[in-house]
């Protein structure tokens, strides 16, 4: 592999600017007349607008502009949309609502925008912005997704009716409830999955620039998909075309999902600067982005499991209704259906599935993909239903599990997904081993002659990443397609750039692509630059998302590189008077195959740029674009095992050991792997045990601050067993099956498994915080 | 923030008069105050800053008489030698606070004027039977901490230290709020010439007050097993989205039993 080739592990190349402080994040952006930007954003979850007085805030000092949602209206910007169309069961399409950037005539959410302010300062900006004077009418607000489809509760969008989105189903129910009705055991749930906030570390922020003198719009913005930014607000928000639109994601800090979507803020400031006649920026502050960031998860579930004597599975039935909050965002309707449903088989040869699924609107901030995306919710429901299942039938949640694990690939599941390859017992045994399984009763013992209660728990995960084929997600409703773009540059003196439509937001791929050009080329990695994140500079591409950078953005970067590799074999072969078959690329010079007849990389590029000496036809320079386009979703897999130890008298849980065993296919760099595991484990670590998005009944977000959200610290996590047993991925050039989501899918179920077993209840809910562990252990007694 | 006139105080007498100034708000460490003018909660016309008073830092320990300068940092409590020796318990509280940067910023002072109901200093000072001294008075800690963010103080009144009698034994237990690491409760306990004091934070619907079951039992015997089967009731406890009233009553008595055992150690 070399020093830094694939499979190295090469310290980050971008490191050194983010510690350092060097790094450029939207916020650090300056233009020339540059002025500041605060959003009025409305205090109800759910009202009538009366009427919007803006006239003491125009008269306030530095103020440039004050704007509402009827003059946006009045040129022409388009509403909000969702670009992925789900069909209910009825066959009638989804029932989107109109999502205004500025609110017009009906508030939906505390934090829905209502009036941008510019002034000279940011301080001016939110001084003029508390003097508005709005008059609202109060609505009745629900905030719970099974409150909103009750009779009489409160319509928030006149589209659709009892906030029913769409009522969606996937899978055979008949043969479902046959099975169902066949079986010798039913294991019953119901199983809610806790609202979370994704919390990158920067907040979201934009900065819009409108040149009048080329009639063209710059907007820098937090986004981890410029391109997609770019269409979008071209196509259908009005705001200019793509060619008169250039958008630029810079650093950016973190975005787990959250800076997939196209906000109405971006849209607004990109507008307000050519109303204005100056460049607008607008930074979140912590509490917006608590407010206003689409917010992850909340589902509500019910789930049948049959197993037949021998406790093999037999057929699964789930009933979901999902939160999608106040507005649909952009993929919300894809996370809870074909992200969701479709990995509800599992690990596990399950011959039946059906899953209904609803969407509701609620007056809570959008709820759209964070860190795994529907994935963790399956994972969640399955597991948690295993492990009860196990103990209901009275044998080892391993055992059961491996009984059920899917052994011969490819195997197509009752739910759309075809498995190409993975080796579910290995992942299994690897933990067990890490975790000295059967050494756990001993520990237990030992806690208990401590007063305190240790449980272990296990979760095996499957998911689909790489996303996707672009003609699969087309016919399932999707409005892009999820191919990627790359192009490699190679320089007259054999330096290397590469221009991908990946986003790297804290993935590290400025060093992993190079170690990808390492590999093929022998060209040291601090002489490939990887440049993304600006549609001026890089060709169309799709962004990151959906742990698809490496199996689908690096795909395409191999595809550009075959071509490359392929006309420097041409120019060598012509150089050294060989036979092109002949020409090997070896410690960074093209060379005969078995002899010393050899021409370093950088002469090769030499001369395909002075092409004095080309083969005849040949045109100059060394430059190829590829698209690649999946031809299946990847799926990694792997198991983890969470141990606790639980203090009764306060009910505080400590994860006194977590194992994970993952198979991601091939690796790049096992370091930036590793962290990936590690950050995801401590999201999913949080959504178990931390965290939790709470509104109250008349929907104000109560945890809107760090003072009330409890994220996951260093001191709250264990440190972590991690390993992976990699079976390559059959579906790409390089095997690779994708490992950003990983550990936020497959920790949840299995801390949860471990407290439940440490306190011998059937389940609890997340977060399990002290006050609700001491709880349960109390109800356990009585 | 709202703009603000700021105003460094040379004395007590300069901060005395300072304050008159409009809406002046007096300021120690900021570790409150700060932050809410930042989110735009506190809007004070004028900040007077009294971290930088000679005569009112510092802590003097003669005999068990001890005095501690308002405006005294978290830090220089918990690393004070003297005290350390006189009275562990409330070093042992300070350094508990916050994390580093509160400690080195926040003081004893601005803790108590400001009373939160989740705030350390309170519980140690109600259990010590310490006395609040100001410019205008001295007040006991008992007639102090009126309740929710209130105090006793009068405007413009300014405190300047704290005193009290070092107890023969004390110890200081909190369980922290997983997200604020404020004190979902917080136990003081001390043992002194006229009896046992408990007093608890974070917990009670009034700010922090002391408990009579608990001091009941532990006057008896002051003994960490005195406390089984206490029932803390759980009638003016606060509930919220962190904890139930419940779930405090149970930790007071935990936190407790845990300061009994850490006062006799």
């Amino acid at each position: 592999m070399g020093i830094e080739g694939v499979g190295a592990r090469v310290a980050r190349k971008e490191d050194k600017r983010f510690i350092t402080g060097a790094g450029r994040y939207v916020d650090d952006m300056v233009v020339p007349g540059m002025k500041h930007a605060a959003f009025v954003r409305s205090p109800h979850a759910h009202a009538q607008i009366k009427k919007i007085d803006v006239r003491r805030a125009q008269a306030m000092p530095g103020v440039i502009g004050v704007l509402t949602g009827k003059e946006l209206k009045a040129d022409g910007i388009g509403n909000l949309i969702c670009g992925w169309m789900i069909h209910s069961k009825d066959g009638s399409p989804m029932k989107m609502g109109a999502w205004s950037p500025l609110a017009v005539d009906k508030v939906r959410y505390v934090g829905d925008a209502v009036v941008i302010v510019v002034a000279e300062t940011k301080g001016q900006a939110r001084d003029a912005a508390e003097a508005v004077e709005i008059t609202y009418k109060e609505l009745k607000a629900v905030v719970e997704a099974t409150k909103a489809l009750e009779k009489g509760a409160p319509q928030i969008h006149a589209e659709a009716e009892n906030n029913l989105i769409f009522d969606w189903e996937i899978g055979d129910a008949k043969a479902t409830d046959a099975a169902i009705k066949a079986a010798a055991h039913v294991t019953r749930m119901k199983i809610v999955n806790n609202r979370l906030v994704p919390n990158a570390m920067e907040p979201r922020a934009a900065l819009g620039h409108y040149d009048k003198a080329e009639d063209h719009y710059t907007c820098w913005t937090t986004s981890q998909n410029p391109h997609v930014a770019r269409l979008v607000m071209s196509a259908f928000y009005n705001v200019a075309p793509e060619n008169k639109l250039r958008v630029i994601a810079p650093d950016v800090g973190g975005g787990f999902g959250s800076k997939i979507y196209i906000y109405p803020e971006e849209i607004v400031c990109l507008w307000a600067s050519k109303k204005t006649g100056v460049p607008v920026k607008w930074v979140a502050d912590r509490t917006e982005s608590f407010l206003s960031d689409a917010h992850g998860r909340d589902h509500v579930s019910t789930v049948e499991m049959a197993f037949d004597k021998n406790n093999r599975i037999t057929g699964l039935k789930v009933d979901t209704i999902a939160n999608l909050g106040a507005y649909m965002s952009l993929f919300s309707s894809c996370v809870p259906t074909y992200l969701y449903a479709t990995l509800l088989s599992g690990q596990y040869d399950i011959p039946a599935i059906h899953a209904n699924v609803r969407t509701v609107y609620t007056n809570t901030a959008p709820v759209d993909a964070y860190r795994g995306a529907g994935r963790p919710e399956a994972t969640y429901l399955l597991e948690r239903t295993m492990e009860a299942a196990a103990r209901e039938l009275g044998v080892s949640p391993a055992e059961l599990r491996r009984k059920n694990f899917i052994t011969s690939f490819p195997h197509q599941t009752p739910v759309i997904m075809n498995y190409d390859a993975g080796d579910y017992g290995a992942s299994l045994d690897a933990a067990m081993k890490a975790s000295d399984y059967t050494g756990f009763a001993k520990r237990k013992a030992a806690a208990a002659k401590q007063g305190l209660l240790r449980g272990i728990g296990m979760s095996c995960y499957i998911e689909a990443c790489g996303i996707a084929p672009s003609a699969a997600v087309g016919s399932l409703g999707a409005g892009v397609g999820l191919w990627e773009s790359a192009e490699v540059r190679v320089n007259a003196v054999g330096t290397i750039e590469v221009l991908t439509g990946s986003h790297s937001h804290g993935q590290g791929h400025e060093t992993t692509f190079a170690q990808l050009v390492n590999q093929r080329f022998g060209v040291p990695i601090d002489s490939v630059s990887i440049v993304h994140g600006d549609t001026d500079k890089v060709q169309m591409g799709m962004g990151t998302y959906g742990s698809r950078s490496g199996a689908v953005g690096m795909s395409a970067i191999s595809k550009a590189l075959d071509k490359v590799e392929a006309k420097a074999k041409k120019i060598a072969a012509h150089l050294l008077e060989a036979d092109e078959g002949d020409i090997v690329i070896e410690n960074g010079a093209l060379k005969v195959a078995g002899t010393d007849k050899n021409v370093p990389w950088f002469q090769v590029a030499l001369a395909a740029y002075t092409a004095h000496n080309l083969p005849a036809g040949m045109e100059p320079g060394l430059k190829e674009t590829a698209f690649y386009d999946p031809s299946n979703f990847t799926f990694p897999a792997g198991c983890y095992i969470c141990e606790v130890e639980i203090e009764p008298e306060t009910g505080t849980t400590e994860i006194v050991q977590f194992v994970a065993a993952d198979d991601f296919g091939n690796i790049i760099n096992p370091m930036i792997v590793e962290g990936q595991v590690h950050g995801g484990i401590a999201q999913g670590i949080g959504q178990a045990l931390l965290e939790g998005a709470h509104y109250d009944a008349s929907g104000q977000l109560l945890t809107a601050s760090y003072m009330d959200y409890t994220m996951p610290r260093a001191g709250d996590l264990p440190s972590f067993k991690v390993s992976t047993s990699n079976t390559p991925c059959p579906g790409n050039p390089l095997g690779i099956k994708g490992c950003g989501e990983a550990g936020a899918i497959g920790s949840p179920p299995a801390v949860i498994n471990a407290i439940t077993d440490a306190i011998g209840i059937a389940d609890i809910a997340m977060p399990a915080s002290p006050p609700t562990v001491w709880a349960a252990i109390r109800a356990a007694k009585h | 923030m709202y703009s603000v006139n700021y105003h460094r105080a040379a004395s007590v007498a300069d901060a005395a008069k300072l304050v008159k100034n409009g809406d002046a708000k007096l300021l120690s460490g900021g570790m409150t105050l700060i932050p809410a003018m930042k989110t735009r909660l506190a809007a004070p016309s004028d900040l007077v800053d009294l971290s930088r008073i000679k005569e009112m830092q510092g802590i003097k320990v003669s005999g068990k008489t001890v005095t501690i300068g308002a405006a005294t940092t978290h830090f220089d409590v918990s690393n004070d030698e003297k005290l350390k020796k006189t009275c562990p318990a409330l070093a042992h509280l300070a350094s508990l606070i916050g994390d580093p940067a509160v400690r080195y910023k926040g003081t004893i002072g601005g803790s108590i004027a400001n009373n939160d109901p989740a705030a350390d200093y309170p519980a140690a000072l109600l259990a010590l039977g310490a006395t609040i001294v100001t410019n205008k008075r001295e007040i006991s800690a008992d007639k102090f901490f009126k309740g929710l963010f209130e105090t006793a103080l009068k405007d413009g009144e300014i405190i300047t230290a704290v005193s009290f009698t070092a107890p023969a034994k004390a110890a200081y237990e909190k369980f922290r709020n997983p997200a604020s690491r404020y004190a979902i409760v917080g136990v003081f306990v001390a043992k002194g010439k006229d009896g046992v004091s408990v007093a608890v934070t974070g917990a009670g619907d009034d700010g922090v007050f002391r408990s009579k079951e608990i001091e009941a039992a532990l006057a008896k015997n002051f003994d960490a097993a005195s406390l089984a089967g206490v029932k803390v009731p759980a009638k003016n406890l606060m509930s919220d989205i962190h904890a139930s009233a419940d779930y405090r009553a149970n930790l007071i008595a935990v936190m407790a039993k845990r300061a009994v055992t850490a006062a006799n150690a």
